[in-house]
């Protein structure tokens, strides 16, 4: 298999080469021969793990979970290398190139979730569950209808994040690698497969930990050697900036980001709630023995990001001082007078790049390349075995064989789903090449946010959530998020190309989430049926097992 | 679990310390930094001239920077707090739960 591919990528590079020297509309990077080495080794080592990973995969708690053997400290790492995605790494430092603090503001609202998961969501949830989260929310609660739910959550969540990374990463390897775009995406989308496929969870976890081991590397290296231009004093960057920046003072200051009240609370909602209600961040506390191991996961994933961001923060600002030194960075055919922003070749996502090259020569820029590469392989394979779980073990196992599926068809079935997630990756990332997909990443929070998140927090802690009240709450959390985010500029205007939006903001959750609340509420305490009786008599066993773990290693060896 | 076990616990004196000092603890911790991520938004939203000040006269860089890196170095100082307590405390609790009733 792992030959195959390799000789599959060469060919297809090798094939390409004739067509490398012409430069499709000035989008297209010659072909990078030191990055594709670079990826070249990554993959052959990451489809290497894959097949070690294989041979110890048999079971369907070493599928979903590495066996639950993976420690707290690689956890967190692993979920720090979910969260540290292509678009995380180049989109923030692209954002603080061209608006300055504003991409400060994002990377905020992106962390401060982490605490949020560690005082209420980690210890109950690896307490209460097994694979998914939908097995904490169905503990005590009507398990058709709530894993119903929970998946729905889980796979629109992973569908909207997906198609986001797909079409990033399309884009990407088109402009890293002077490779086509279709090309790209199918790429990623067959090694994706066969990393989960697999290897399940425990080479999905070594692909990520690898991937974050370079990334931070590669990070720190070009935020310290950037740093050192400045004599490593911030202002002289700061000041720098400021001078090379069209935009002059004002890059200091928050700006556009943040103009209505109502949007930048409701995004802060969606950025801070979303992420405690992420299926494949989620799914990662099911890798580790025990809650102990849990809350340390969250410590390192939350040191490695804050660290991440920090780095990104610096590569973003000392990028507008040090790109703008060198012309070669600009692509001005005009010769009009050099604007940093417009003129900037590949368009800002390239600045991570374009600085890898200043600081670090072309070899430099390889690996870089190479990483950016392998953060995307890694982080789609995350999402689409927490999609395939779903599948496979929330409806598949639950919902239509009714528990009597046995344990080897269960995995047989993730797999399939694997395979037909990939498929359906790689179709909707071609089709969506030219569409606006930003608003993609930012509905998948919202969603999260007012969905996931609502029903697992009250599932765990309030007593007389019934199933009733949970299915309709999550429910019109996800109505309320996806309509309101069709109906707002972002998608009514920008892709269905209506002249004015029906709602002017763009951030839902202000208004899904707390609705989401509501309606659990409202129709938990309304709630007279039998079921909701043994949905409100079971939650004292519950929260037993919720605060102290007593009975979690039984239930995990079977 | 039988019901009698689950009893058991929930009528266990540590339990019962365990339980309410830890969800007294989550609660305002989580509020804690409800209220610096809010009050940083809030602040981006309504006062945003606050945060572009220099830091000092003639200086570069705006309040805004050490605000947002004090909302991080919080998150992070957070986090560590409950790690903390939980290891020191939370934790031989629960041990001594567990063994109480094996």
């Amino acid at each position: 298999m792992m030959a195959w591919i390799v000789v599959f990528i060469a060919a297809l590079w090798g094939g390409d080469l004739s067509a490398a020297p012409t430069i499709d509309g000035g989008e297209k990077q010659p072909l990078n021969v030191p990055a594709i080495i670079m990826f070249l080794v990554f993959v052959a080592l990451t489809l290497g793990i894959t097949k070690w990973a294989a041979s110890r995969s048999s079971t369907r708690k070493d599928f979903y979970t590495a066996g639950g053997a993976i420690t707290g400290r690689q956890n967190g790492l692993a979920i720090a290398g979910d969260y540290m995605s292509a678009a995380s790494f180049l989109g923030i430092s692209g954002l603080v190139y061209r608006d300055g603090y504003d991409g400060l503001i994002y990377s905020i609202g992106f962390l401060v979730g982490w605490p949020i998961i560690m005082f209420l969501i980690a210890e109950p949830l690896r307490n209460l569950g097994r694979f998914t989260f939908a097995d904490v929310v169905s503990y005590r609660l009507g398990q058709i209808q709530v894993r119903c739910l929970a998946a729905s959550g889980t796979l629109v969540v992973v569908a909207f994040y997906l198609i986001a990374q797909m079409v990033g990463a399309g884009k990407l390897i088109e402009l890293l690698f002077g490779l086509d775009y279709a090309w790209a995406v199918l790429i990623v989308g067959i090694l994706m497969v066969s990393y989960v496929a697999f290897g399940g969870m425990l080479a999905t976890t070594w692909v990520q930990l690898i991937k974050a081991v370079l990334l931070l590397c590669g990070a720190t290296f070009m935020a310290v050697a950037a740093l050192a231009y400045f004599s490593f004093n911030p202002e002289i960057m700061f000041k720098e900036a400021v001078a090379a920046h069209p935009a002059g003072g004002s890059i200091m200051e928050p700006g556009q980001q943040v103009k209505d009240p109502l949007d930048a609370v409701s995004l802060g909602i969606a950025l801070m709630f979303g992420t405690a209600g992420l299926p494949h961040i989620l799914m990662r506390f099911f890798t580790v023995k025990d809650a102990q191991e849990a809350r340390k996961s969250v410590l390192y994933a939350t040191g490695f990001i804050a660290y991440f961001y920090i780095l990104t923060f610096i590569i973003g600002f000392s990028a507008i001082a040090l790109l703008a030194r060198d012309p070669s960075f600009f692509t001005n055919l005009a010769n009009e007078p050099l604007h940093i922003i417009n003129h900037l070749s590949g368009g800002t996502n390239m600045v991570a790049v374009h600085l890898a090259e200043a600081v670090g020569g072309s070899l430099f820029l390889g690996f870089i390349s190479a990483v950016a590469f392998a953060t995307i392989l890694a982080v789609v394979s995350g999402l689409t075995l927490s999609g395939a779980a779903a599948i496979s073990h929330d409806l598949y196992a639950t919902v239509i064989a009714r528990n009597k599926a046995t344990e080897s068809r269960e995995v047989l079935i993730s797999k399939l789903s694997t395979l037909v997630l990939g498929v359906i990756a790689i179709l909707l990332g071609i089709v969506f090449e030219h569409q606006n997909v930003a608003f993609m990443v930012g509905l998948a929070f919202a969603v999260a946010a007012s969905t996931n998140f609502p029903i697992l927090l009250l599932s765990i802690t309030w007593s007389k959530l019934t199933t009733r009240g949970a299915v309709w709450g999550g429910f019109s959390g996800l109505v309320a998020a996806i309509s309101l985010v069709v109906l707002s500029p972002t998608v009514w205007v920008d892709v269905l190309g209506n002249d004015a939006p029906i709602v002017s903001f763009k951030n839902p959750a202000i208004f899904s989430m707390p609705l989401a609340f509501f309606m659990a509420w409202l129709m938990s305490i309304t709630d007279r049926s039998r079921r909701g009786e043994m949905d409100r008599a079971a939650f004292d066993e519950q929260n037993v097992r919720s605060q102290v773990g007593i009975g979690v290693a039984e239930a995990s060896s079977h | 679990m039988s019901q009698a076990h689950i009893d058991q616990v929930r009528q266990h004196e540590k339990y019962k310390i365990l339980v309410e000092r830890r969800r007294k603890f989550s609660l305002k911790l989580s509020a804690i930094i409800l209220v610096i991520y809010f009050g940083y938004i809030l602040l981006l939203a309504f006062m945003p001239s606050v945060l572009a000040q220099p830091v000092a006269p003639g200086m570069i860089m705006t309040i805004g920077i050490p605000a947002g890196l004090l909302v991080i170095l919080s998150v992070i100082v957070l986090t560590t707090v409950y790690v903390a307590r939980a290891n020191k405390e939370f934790d031989p609790l629960i041990k001594e739960i567990t063994e109480d009733l094996k």
